[in-house]
């Protein structure tokens, strides 16, 4: 059970990874990426393709993967996304599903469904055989660290620079931050490189733990949801939080019975959420009196 | 008024299609109906209710293998088992809203694809529905009724469901319901103030949502006659959902006739371009995008705006 | 010299046609009360020059050059700055942060993070406070302080009486007339008449969307102004 716990905490980390993109871009511009696990898996793609044909280590390959990333999400957000937020709450899950669709095909298409993985040289197999029963993968425990220094890396962008301050009022109020001078378009597009990024960064990492295809990109995508909702929508840190949440609900859960693996996730999610929603709504009076159904 | 009689003409065509059309033609207006029903419950839903919800699929899933336990389980005729599925969808439809309801948002848009998710794992661990590689009930229909009486049947059942529904939503819209329902969608708190209640608005659409999307799932099974193992294609796939988005966003959100209008256009896509392989799924997604950026009131929106169009008298508009 | 010229500007709100025709002229160094009742205009015409509307007719022009369909962050790149009408800070943001949101454009000047706490002491200690946690008077400091740091050479406020206590206004005021012994030039909202007489230079009233009357607020008498306000002035009406 320990050792379940423990590899549910490590898996959190993965979760957190492939959450922050999601997170940034809902907390930011209230829109729901549905493409997010599809560029995730464009970034392990590309990898694949510098390692092919550069000859180098996936950890190298990240070096033009990256900047790569962050200039796809800056013209996303500045040619479709923009257009899609102005014409409606609703229109970018539209514009989103429409991408996801396009990228896994395309993928698809060039690269043919079989399944691939990317190498993560020797400390993808290394482990710290703790006891008899606890054994901890030194690859995990890389994707846990990556996934806070990412994650401290942004609080600190955040709370420290001009361009998170811009980034922080834009979200809460962008007609008056556009009053006070700041471009909330290109602060939007900014976002976005930073969130396209970070889910490269996290695809390439994914490709490396487990076996990818071009449609991988859907299950993913639900936990990286579901860590991200768990952790409360909008809060950097409560992806983290959310994510290991969701790694030891899903590990205890196929410590019980190996088909409870996303079982145990989902009502873990569920749970949080009704709880948290009737705590808030038992806060304030939402309903006046007689009016309530 | 001359256009409820345009309607009924309509409706009593397509009754007499079957003595009148191919089998193949039957085949295909069946799939054109069960992606009706799915557009008008999720644009009911997300158009009306501001309730979007990314996992309708639950109640497809839970129409099909509702009939498919009922008629091969317990051998009730198969389309009374349709009947008495949509019922236990509607049915089950209550608690879920009585939870979920309490969320809004993205939380519930994605908790409502985690409930979906819930239901496939659950129904996957029933041994006796297939345990997750799939079943059929194929005897079920086969046993009864030859295969162009079937046909026959499931396009009077599903062209009943689709018409009874959209009959439902149209009058629910017309009522004081759909008054307060815009109310709501406007400023939810100041419709509160006033005594609008706003559970029992967005209860009463989700339970609808409900019980038309299992009605479409007992379709879908009805045509199919098989489930497929979960998966990608699974009936409680996110699939299903996302031409739910697609049809309801490139129609029209929030107008009457836009959904119709977008089950039309998958419809046409599904039928003359679906042999493209992977082409024909970009071709789809392209066209997502291109709505979106182009006409992001859907086509139907665009044409009420550019033409002044309303065809049913639903909601009001201002004209400048 | 003309700093903001305004000609035949029309806006709309919704549905509404909240601004009809209005022209105005602020010359620099100029301070221009804009009065009326409610709904008659005033704040959707202040945020149709500082760029939050768009108008669906006539002109601005800032210091010669048309900015009509200039978006909002460029105006202020330009120099003109806008205190919204009911403070609107970043609620999250610390008065620190909310004052150094707006160097986003850039513009040099007089006014520093420094300078505005020298100006209004009474943030100093709240430096490091959320907004959202200020009484109504610190926050109109504040707001007033985060449209200083953009440097403008033309300053809007809407309204910054409102909801504070008279205690308080007299501390906003005496910032304002600071403000404006420096030569800035600045356009007020104001309900409160004997305030706005007492520190404009000139005085425009608007009624239902219009401008009704117009001139010095020496020359204009206290009763001249008031039944233009009513509307009272209008002719006989049924």
């Amino acid at each position: 059970m320990i050792n379940a716990i423990l590899h549910g905490i490590l898996l959190g980390g993965l979760y957190a990874l492939l959450a922050t993109g999601l997170s940034l871009m809902f907390g930011v511009m209230r829109i729901i990426n549905l493409a997010h696990g599809s560029l995730a898996l464009v970034g392990a793609y590309m990898a694949f393709l510098f390692m092919e044909h550069l000859h180098i280590s996936t950890y190298l390959a990240l070096v033009p993967v990256l900047p790569g990333a962050l200039i796809v999400g800056y013209v996303l957000q500045r040619t479709l996304l923009e257009r899609s937020l102005r014409a409606g709450e609703l229109v970018p899950l539209l514009t989103t599903f429409g991408l996801l669709i396009v990228i896994g095909n395309l993928l698809q298409y060039f690269f043919s469904p079989d399944v691939h993985s990317l190498p993560s040289g020797r400390i993808g197999t290394a482990s710290w055989r703790v006891t008899s029963s606890v054994t901890i993968p030194w690859f995990d425990v890389l994707i846990l660290a990556v996934a806070v220094v990412v994650l401290g890396g942004l609080h600190l962008l955040l709370r420290r620079t001009q361009l998170g301050r811009e980034l922080r009022a834009t979200a809460s109020d962008a007609d008056t931050a556009e009053l006070m001078g700041v471009n909330a378009r290109r602060v939007y597009a900014r976002a976005t490189a930073i969130a396209v990024a970070t889910s490269a960064l996290a695809g390439v990492f994914y490709a490396m733990r487990s076996a990818f295809d071009p449609f991988s990109g859907a299950t993913q995508l639900i936990y990286a949801f579901e860590a991200v909702v768990i952790g409360g929508i909008g809060s950097l840190w409560g992806t983290l939080v959310g994510g290991i949440v969701l790694g030891v609900a899903q590990t205890v859960g196929a410590q019980i019975n190996v088909q409870y693996f996303a079982l145990g996730g989902h009502v873990v999610f569920l749970a949080v959420l009704i709880l948290r929603a009737v705590l808030q709504a038992g806060g304030l009076r939402v309903l006046p009196r007689g009016a309530g159904a | 008024m001359a256009f409820t009689l345009g309607l009924g003409v309509l409706l009593a065509l397509l009754a007499f299609a079957p003595l009148m059309l191919s089998q193949g033609s039957l085949d295909n207006l069946i799939q054109l109906y069960f992606l009706v029903i799915l557009a008008i419950m999720w644009n009911a839903l997300a158009g009306y209710g501001g309730l979007v919800s990314v996992g309708q699929q639950a109640f497809i899933g839970i129409g099909a293998y509702a009939v498919v336990f009922l008629s091969v389980q317990h051998s009730l005729n198969p389309y009374f088992a349709m009947l008495l599925a949509t019922l236990i969808g509607a049915a089950i439809s209550i608690p879920v809203a009585a939870v979920m309801l309490w969320l809004r948002g993205g939380a519930f848009a994605i908790g409502m694809w985690v409930v979906a998710e819930v239901f496939a794992i659950l129904i996957s661990l029933d041994a006796s529905l297939g345990g997750g590689t799939g079943t059929s009930a194929v005897l079920a229909f086969n046993l009864r009724y030859t295969p162009e009486q079937r046909l026959r049947y499931t396009y009077w059942a599903a062209l009943a469901a689709a018409a009874a529904l959209l009959v439902i939503l149209f009058l629910l819209l017309r009522s004081r319901l759909g008054a307060s329902l815009q109310a709501i969608r406007d400023d939810e708190a100041a419709a509160a103030s006033v005594g609008v209640r706003v559970l029992l608005g967005k209860g009463v659409l989700f339970v609808l949502a409900g019980a038309g999307c299992t009605a479409a799932g007992t379709v879908i099974l009805a045509w199919q006659l098989s489930i497929p193992p979960l998966g990608p294609d699974s009936i409680f796939g996110v699939n299903w959902s996302a031409k739910m988005i697609f049809m309801v966003l490139v129609g029209g959100l929030g107008t009457f006739e836009g959904p119709i209008i977008g089950a039309i256009i998958l419809y046409l896509l599904q039928t003359y371009v679906s042999n493209a392989g992977v082409w024909y799924f970009v071709m789809l997604g392209s066209i997502a995008i291109a709505v979106a950026l182009f006409l992001p009131s859907g086509v139907w929106g665009a044409a009420q705006d550019r033409f002044n169009l309303q065809l049913l008298p639903v909601g009001y508009r201002v004209r400048r | 010299m003309t700093l903001l010229s305004v000609e035949r500007l029309d806006s709309r709100h919704g549905l509404l046609h909240a601004v009809r025709e209005v022209s105005l002229n602020v010359g620099e160094g100029e301070t221009i009360a804009l009065v009326g009742a409610n709904g008659a205009g005033k704040s959707t015409l202040l945020r149709t020059i500082a760029g939050a509307h768009r108008p669906s007719g006539g002109r601005i022009s800032f210091d010669g050059r048309d900015i009509t369909r200039l978006p909002a962050h460029q105006r202020v790149k330009l120099g003109i700055a806008l205190v919204p009408e009911g403070r609107r800070l970043f609620p999250d943001l610390t008065v620190d942060e909310n004052l150094r949101i707006a160097t986003a454009a850039g513009r040099r000047g007089h006014w520093t993070v420094g300078e505005v706490l020298e100006a209004f002491p009474l943030l100093r200690p709240l430096r490091d406070k959320r907004a959202a946690s200020l009484s109504g008077g610190e926050q109109q400091a504040t707001a007033i302080g985060r449209a200083l740091m953009t440097n403008p050479r033309l300053l809007l406020l809407d309204e910054v009486s409102l909801g504070l206590a008279p205690v308080v206004v007299e501390d906003v005021y005496r910032s304002l007339k600071a403000l404006i012994e420096a030569g800035t030039t600045i356009v007020l909202v104001e309900q409160d008449l004997t305030r706005a007489l007492g520190v404009a230079s000139r005085v425009v009233c608007m009624l239902e969307g219009r401008v009704v009357l117009e001139g010095g607020s020496g020359e204009l008498s206290r009763e001249q102004v008031t039944s233009a306000y009513f509307g009272l002035a209008r002719g006989t009406a049924a």
